[in-house]
């Protein structure tokens, strides 16, 4: 407490202040946790606020007193379930394909093309850049008939979307493996370029694929102005279309999707962490 | 288990093993350019079966190029490469049969020691029973039979680099490939496994080419040495006659410790300190007059005489031997005596130098400079 004395005072007792060999950081230390205490409740309270408000109007009727009755009338909806199963779809489909294009690709580059990541890096940001409206309408535009009919037009657009997160996690991914050596170790011992990629690369890349994957899901789920100016009703759609009849449900189906988006994410990355337990585990397997 | 057990154990392995008959490689005129530098330049060599090949030099001399050439994985712009009389220059990588063992842990990551070594096995459609056998037999010839479970991030760096060279002996290579696998150890595991490799080597009786810019490493585990420089086969040749007679300049200034000193040569005789030698035949410096003498510490002797120009200035004790430098004429001069000599020896002695060597080697004249490491 010596330091919390005023100098003056010490002056004035003992005539000459005495050396304080108390640590300088252990007096800043209070302060720093004040500080991480009020950002954290800042940024807690961002985040929270909005979710606790969207929740508590879930389980609110009409008459503003509690109640379940938002919550039970979701399934009984007409178009709910289409529409849920069809963000589900397109969830799957465009993994998927985000996955077969962006694996190889980012792949072939690191290993045969250094050189054009930085270019890779900016192509894969334009669809950042580029406003989703602009690249739907000029999708809309050039596709051909029987592609516009298909929902699954969606997950072609989808995939652009996502190459910003997917392309960052597979770099980050690759980058952390030595990829030269580890597929040219493979080559030598014999392993073609598949052998290579589904033995050695992919389960070093699992979770920078992981981490893509979780991203792609996400953005799938809360894509509205694309799904809509293309006319399928996925999941937002549907909720921004329902919430003009009744906002209590289509509040609570909206918290929902988001709690259901955090079981599926939390499935998965514990699904793979399982997974990488039982592969620590397993005893002579070849 | 006791150590000599330990070692008839592994001996009975290797015997199981191997041995696996090596195949003879031949590289001829390989040219491999990268942009404007040319990493290969008309670089040959031939290696026996069963031989220990250690391709040394400077970093960037081509030594790694050229075996990545062998492996496969680097391209030529032109030459050919031979194993076992069959032309490999259009071969790609998986399927030259070499087993090859990098500078850095290559190991697979999401593999334990068992399931990499077996890997090899796996690519070549062997089933699993046999896999699992044999893999343990390589483990065990490397000493890790009790690590098979384990994942490399459990294993040190020379367990990884173990496990590594039983992954390549586990295919029975035509050629094993070594790039630099002891440069990432400290030096004690480092010298464990240069052992080891040399001795399994020579119980497997497989050709191999191994990759260091390590003289010492080189010339204690290699059969013949091939001394590389601007992508060119300086020399190849065993290591003693590699130090005691190198062929060119730079194989005598890369190769050991050499002093250049000012000397004139006449015809086949070259005059340094004052004193008429031979030059060596195998000189290729064609060059007559003011040439420069590359002598080796051993190469030359001292008298005391108070009444010499030149000077000690400074000793290093090495136990047997006590390695000096004299002053002469502004050159330092490094000479190896025996330390019951070098006890009469104080710094500011005055001695006079004398060649001892049979011949000299001589080079054109590159100024007056220290230009090796001491």
């Amino acid at each position: 407490m010596a330091s919390l004395i005023p100098e003056i005072a010490y002056e004035e007792v003992l005539g000459e202040l005495p050396e304080v060999k108390s640590d300088p950081q252990s007096r800043r230390l209070p302060r720093i946790r004040y500080w991480r205490v009020i950002v954290f409740f800042l940024a807690g309270s961002y985040f929270l606020l909005p979710l606790y408000a969207g929740l508590r109007f879930s389980f609110e009727n009409d008459a503003g007193h509690f109640s379940f009755y938002a919550i039970e009338a979701i399934p009984s909806q007409t178009g709910f379930s289409q529409a849920f199963f069809l963000s589900l779809r397109l969830a799957a489909v465009t993994t998927v394909l985000t996955m077969v294009l962006m694996v190889p690709t980012a792949t072939y580059v690191h290993l045969k093309l250094p050189r054009m990541r930085r270019v890779l890096d900016f192509v894969t940001i334009l669809p950042i850049v580029i406003p989703p409206i602009v690249l739907i309408l000029g999708v809309l535009h050039a596709a051909p008939l029987w592609l516009r009919a298909s929902p699954y037009l969606l997950s072609l657009v989808y995939v652009i979307l996502a190459l910003p997160f997917v392309y960052r996690s597979l770099d980050a991914g690759l980058s952390a493996i030595d990829l030269k050596t580890l597929v040219e170790a493979s080559r030598s011992l014999g392993g073609k370029w598949v052998s290579t990629l589904i033995h050695v690369i992919l389960p070093n890349l699992r979770a920078a694929m992981l981490s893509a994957t979780v991203l792609t899901i996400a953005l799938v789920l809360g894509e509205f102005t694309m799904a809509s100016l293309d006319l399928w009703s996925t999941l937002p759609v549907w909720i921004y279309q329902f919430s003009q009849k009744d906002a209590h449900i289509a509040t609570a189906v909206s918290m929902l999707s988001l709690i259901g988006t955090w079981l599926l994410l939390t499935l998965i990355v514990s699904l793979d962490r399982s997974q990488s337990r039982r592969m620590r585990k397993r005893t002579g397997t070849l | 288990m006791t150590v000599t057990e330990e070692k008839q154990s592994v001996l009975g392995t290797a015997t199981r093993f191997g041995p696996s008959g090596g195949a003879p490689v031949e590289l001829e005129g390989l040219v491999r350019t990268f942009g404007q530098t040319r990493a290969l330049d008309h670089f040959s060599l031939s290696i026996e079966p069963g031989e220990f090949v250690a391709l040394l030099g400077p970093s960037g001399c081509g030594k790694t190029t050229a075996l990545r050439v062998l492996a496969g994985f680097e391209r030529i712009d032109r030459g050919r490469v031979f194993v076992d009389g069959q032309d490999l220059s259009q071969v790609s990588a998986q399927s030259r049969d070499m087993g090859m063992v990098f500078q850095s842990y290559s190991l697979f990551p999401n593999m334990n020691a068992l399931n990499n070594v077996a890997y090899g096995l796996r690519m070549r459609g062997h089933r699993t029973q046999s896999r699992r056998i044999k893999a343990n037999q390589l483990l065990e010839l490397v000493g890790l039979a009790d690590q098979a479970l384990k994942y490399p991030h459990q294993m040190s760096g020379g367990q990884q680099q173990r496990v590594a060279l039983a992954r390549a002996l586990a295919i029975e290579p035509r050629v094993l490939l070594l790039d630099e696998p002891l440069s990432a150890l400290d030096a004690k595991v480092r010298a464990d496994l240069r052992e080891e490799i040399r001795s399994l080597q020579q119980r497997l009786a497989i050709t191999t080419v191994f990759v260091t810019h390590d003289q010492e490493e080189a010339l204690s585990m290699a059969d013949r040495v091939c001394v590389m420089s601007a992508g060119r086969n300086e020399q190849t040749a065993t290591p003693a006659a590699l130090y005691a007679r190198p062929a060119t300049a730079f194989v005598a200034e890369f190769v050991g410790v050499s002093t250049r000193v000012p000397a004139e040569r006449t015809d086949d005789e070259v005059v340094v300190f004052g004193q008429r030698c031979l030059v060596r035949s195998a000189d290729t410096a064609s060059t007559l007059g003011l040439v420069d003498a590359l002598l080796r510490p051993e190469d030359v002797a001292i008298e005391l005489d108070p009444t010499a120009k030149d000077f000690v200035i400074h000793m290093s004790f090495f136990g047997a031997t006590t390695r000096l430098v004299v002053q002469v004429d502004e050159l330092p001069v490094r000479v190896d005596v025996r330390s019951d000599v070098a006890e009469e020896i104080e710094l500011g002695t005055r001695v006079r130098l004398k060649v001892i060597s049979r011949d000299v080697l001589i080079a054109p004249r590159a100024g007056d400079v220290l230009s090796s490491p001491t």
